[in-house]
């Protein structure tokens, strides 16, 4: 074990200090030093298990895994937060998943729906009124293509019948009603209920949609949630390359794009963790296979448009080439702008989804290096992924706590951190540049050609602020 | 080196290419004719669909409430070194944290034990003990404020139960205080779970110190998110020479500023404070929907006078200083004489573009009380009122207000209706002016109708929450949020006319 695995090591044993005896057992499994070989068996970390109590988990539950991130960008389906006020309200309008459309006539992306329970619907039950609640919505948005049912936590506990509901809706509507049991006590993390989420679509709307033709060219979209705009950044590029986007899921996406997928002759997956589900059972039922490719910063998009060509014809390989001949000098300029800014800057990420590592090249390529990385809610997947793109000695962190950030913080002293909301003012606070990279900040696309000067832009005014320099601190 | 001008999403999708793009996605989208939805754009806007907008009975739109324990860790984190400490699922806590950090833009720090299906169906009991000896042992806290999510709730957790066992074990000091409020989620907003916190937290933490009376007031905000409004209330009792204990000062927590130190606890109400406000002259809440159950137990446990006053407004600012000075026996300082002065001179200096001028607004009881009251006062007409967290004391209590003056003869009061219910009325009856929160901005982009921004939350503006409503001060900031939006508006509208004025 060389050196500098060994210091990180030292360094994560001294943070597990000041934990309890069971919760520091628990928490040692979470944190590692980087072995980018894969050899040393201490590097790894373990992932997917139940968050300590009160140790201040950053992450959230099934029903922000389904509602927020996988059927709450479906546009034209109404999505109901089934159960009490609080969690339509607060997961309302949050996660900039653009869509087109009129909201509250033919789309209802940024709509607050629910059925809001009190305690007669605890005592009694739910049914019934869910029952009323979804002819109302009938009612009033006529145009809806759709209604997904999202539960939330005492719809489980309280034995609810959703699916009856909905079966029997269903008939007499003749749209989907897509009951989704993503309460939020099930599961550890937000990840189970993109699982769920990916389930229902495969049970409720896939294959079920019309698409008039079909080309040697169609492919999906997958696991592109729009945030700023991302996946029409990447759509643009797709089809300069003559690839035909006949699904984009679920930012922007339309039901009948959830049903039409199948017909795709490749699915392309961007976030692996949150749909990688529907895309093996494409892969399964109907034969279609699959591609993970990476859409951050022009290293990664020059391999990515390469890979995806390499699944087609030489038409799209010779177009493959003259897009990045088209691009190349662009994000050279954006990198000879930026680089001498950002050069040698240190990064320490805390995301979730894709971002922890399909992120880091696009930091590499303005220079900057990612010193730790961590998801809230990844699997072995995800870090198998992970390891061989980090440094020796990197921190990984699976499900870290505010003190543990806040600690690894202390000691590492990175010049910028990207993590979620719930972080970021504790950083301003600490004076240490930070950038939301769950909702690029209210910024964005982040993907694609037309997404890395964005992001350049971004990390440059972040770390580079002069604010950050009359901050007094106490000597 | 000259920059690179970088377009972001504001301009780079109103590009053709991108125009293009969408245009062609109709393809795979199986959409409505374009015709089709048009006709149903302008159906929304009509009486016919008022009226089966307001027949719904069992769904919500855009409602403006949010949950209890929302309102709970808002109240405890308000106490100094006082942790809040969620029983229940933890996707409940990551939603509060993000939603007070969005709106105030500051960091919270709150706990969650984490539940899943087990503590579904064993309880919750081993998350409460490991979750309060994890906590106090990284967290370090003075306090640990309990409060609950729905789940604890529906399975029913014993919490005062397993706190004791907590002591019992050992896992938490014996003199840690842990109060704990119920806070259920599907039982009134975010107002029920501060009152619940609060009444929690005093009743626990005054126990056995009742004692000398210390001759002080208490003063209690409420769900009451602006900081400005701690830092003046704070202003106006020091410059009124009354010693005061401000139970609750989220206004610490929640604009501490930026020494380049991350503190966990960065301020609020002292604990020893908070325990001897049992021994307080007088408790006085500048709101009363956030308050009942507290004031009713501090009235009948303290027997202390519990007062609620909510100062917004020249009127009910008026009111506050009287009572207060009645309440201390202190007289009203002449520096509070001309700050009222200055502010009725403010209202009448703008009053040309206010008199007349028809409001719709939505937010939360007090403050809907008291901007109603404010704006009849400057000659606005009060139309619209919707309170999505209202009940029939709040329908009357707004009736009797609007019943007190001309101009409040055009109003109607609806409490436990929604944004949605309110997009419905402001297209069959058009008002000039909308008061909400930042939700409230899609009700601006659909019906044209300027927005100002008051109420929580506030997400889309930066450092509203800073400046006071309350008090002489508060009126002040609110005839400039107020006039400044209707002049705005009134440069938008002429600004190809003759009517385009530099002095207005």
């Amino acid at each position: 074990m060389s050196t500098i695995i060994k210091d990180t090591q030292k360094m994560i044993e001294e943070v597990l200090d000041a934990y309890p005896e069971k919760a520091k057992k628990e928490r040692a499994r979470h944190l590692a030093a980087n072995d980018p070989t894969g050899q040393c068996s201490a590097c790894k970390v373990k992932a997917n298990t139940k968050s300590r109590p009160g140790v201040m988990t950053v992450r959230g539950c099934a029903y922000a895994g389904a509602k927020g991130v996988v059927w709450g960008p479906v546009k034209d389906q109404i999505t109901v937060s089934h159960g009490p006020v609080g969690c339509g309200q607060y997961s309302w309008w949050a996660r900039r998943n653009y869509y087109n459309g009129i909201t509250g006539v033919d789309t209802f992306g940024t709509m607050h729906i629910t059925t809001d329970f009190q305690e007669k619907d605890i005592v009694y039950g739910g049914d019934k009124g869910l029952d009323a609640a979804l002819h109302e919505l009938k009612e009033l948005f006529p145009l809806a293509k759709g209604i997904g049912i999202l539960s939330e936590c005492p719809v489980g506990l309280i034995g609810d019948d959703i699916e009856a509901v909905s079966k029997r809706v269903e008939k007499e509507f003749k749209i989907p009603i897509v009951p989704v049991r993503c309460e939020g006590f099930r599961g550890v993390s937000q990840s189970l209920g993109h699982h769920i989420a990916n389930d229902t679509i495969r049970d409720y709307v896939l294959g079920k949609g019309t698409l008039e033709k079909s080309t040697p060219y169609d492919v999906a979209l997958i696991g592109d949630y729009n945030i700023g705009g991302d996946a029409w950044a990447s759509r643009k590029m797709l089809e300069e390359m003559g690839l035909r986007v006949i699904a984009q899921w679920t930012g922007d996406a339309s039901v009948n794009e959830l049903g039409i997928a199948t017909k795709a002759k490749l699915n392309l997956i961007h976030c692996y963790r949150s749909m990688n589900y529907i895309c093996r059972h494409m892969e399964e039922e109907y034969g279609i296979p699959w591609v993970e490719f990476n859409f951050f910063g022009p290293t990664k998009i020059y391999a990515s448009i390469r890979k995806i060509a390499s699944h087609f014809d030489d038409k799209i390989k010779e177009n493959a080439e003259r897009v990045i001949e088209k691009y190349k000098p662009v994000m050279d300029a954006v990198i000879e702008q930026y680089k001498p800014k950002l050069e040698g800057k240190k990064v320490m990420l805390y995301v979730g989804g894709l971002r922890p590592r399909h992120t880091v090249g696009a930091y590499e390529d303005l220079g900057m290096e990612i010193i730790a990385s961590g998801y809230e809610f990844g699997h072995n997947d995800d870090y198998n992924r992970t390891y061989p793109v980090m440094k020796e000695g990197a921190v990984i962190m699976d499900d870290a706590t505010l003190y543990e950030l806040e600690e690894f913080t202390r000691r590492m002293k990175p010049d910028m951190v990207g993590a979620g909301i719930k972080e970021k003012y504790s950083y301003h606070k600490m004076g240490v540049p930070f950038r939301q990279m769950h909702s690029w900040d209210y910024s964005g696309p982040y993907h694609g050609f037309d997404g890395f000067p964005v992001f350049a832009r971004d990390m440059d005014m972040t770390v580079n602020n002069p604010s950050w320099n009359l901050i007094r601190r106490k000597r | 080196m000259k920059t690179i001008r970088t377009k972001d999403h504001n301009e780079l999708f109103q590009e053709q290419e991108y125009l293009e793009q969408f245009e062609n996605k109709r393809e795979f989208e199986a959409p409505w004719p374009k015709e089709k939805v048009k006709e149903v754009a302008e159906w929304t806007k009509t009486v016919e669909y008022q009226e089966k907008n307001f027949s719904r009975k069992n769904i919500k739109i855009n409602p403006a409430k949010a949950c209890q324990p929302l309102g709970a860790i808002f109240c405890s984190s308000g106490f100094d070194g006082t942790m809040p400490f969620v029983q229940g699922a933890q996707g409940c806590v990551a939603y509060f944290r993000s939603h007070l950090n969005r709106h105030f833009k500051e960091p919270l720090a709150a706990i969650s034990t984490s539940m899943t299906e087990d503590a579904a169906v064993f309880g919750g009991l081993n998350n409460m003990l490991e979750g309060l000896e994890n906590a106090y042992t990284l967290y370090h806290p003075k306090m640990l404020a309990v409060c609950t999510t729905c789940m604890a709730e529906v399975i029913g957790d014993d919490l005062n139960a397993y706190i004791r066992t907590a002591r019992e074990k050992d896992l938490i000091p014996k003199d840690l205080p842990v109060p704990f409020a119920h806070t259920p989620s599907f039982v009134g907003s975010y107002v029920n779970g501060y009152d619940n916190m609060m009444k929690g937290i005093l009743s626990s933490i005054t126990a056995g110190k009742k004692g000398e009376p210390n001759g002080k007031i208490n003063v209690i905000m409420g769900f009451d998110t602006y900081t400005g409004d701690y830092h003046e209330i704070k202003r106006l009792l020091s410059m009124m020479g009354v010693d005061f204990t401000l139970l609750s000062d989220a206004g610490a927590i929640f604009d501490s500023p930026n020494t380049g130190e991350y503190k966990l606890y960065p301020g609020g109400t002292p604990l020893e404070d908070a325990m001897d406000s049992i021994n307080a002259a007088a408790t006085v809440a500048l709101q009363q929907y956030s308050t009942f159950k507290t004031m009713d137990y501090i009235q009948k446990e303290w027997s202390q006078k519990a007062l609620a006053l909510s100062p917004i407004g020249v009127k009910n600012t008026d009111s506050f200083f009287e009572q207060l000075s009645k309440l201390t026996g202190k007289p009203i300082p002449q520096e509070i004489e001309d700050e009222r002065g200055r502010a009725v001179d403010a209202m009448v200096d703008s009053h040309p573009y206010v008199h007349g001028k028809r409001f719709a607004l939505v937010g939360d009881p007090d403050q809907l009380l008291g901007l109603v009251s404010f704006l009849m006062e400057m000659g606005g007409i009060p139309v619209h009122i919707v309170c999505s967290m209202g009940d029939k004391k709040f329908e009357e209590e707004m009736q009797d207000l609007l019943d007190s003056s001309p101009f409040g003869s055009e109003a109607k009061v609806y409490s436990g209706k929604d944004m949605w219910h309110l997009r419905s009325l402001m297209f069959t009856d058009p008002v000039d002016i909308l008061i909400g929160n930042s939700y409230a901005k899609f009700l601006w982009r659909d019906t044209g109708t300027p927005l100002v921004r008051i109420g929580f939350p506030l997400f889309d503006r930066h450092h509203l929450h800073r400046y006071p409503i309350i008090g002489y001060q508060g009126v002040i900031n609110l005839v400039t949020m107020i006039v400044n939006t209707i002049l705005d508006e009134m440069d938008r509208k002429t600004m190809n006319t003759t009517s385009f004025d530099v002095i207005r």
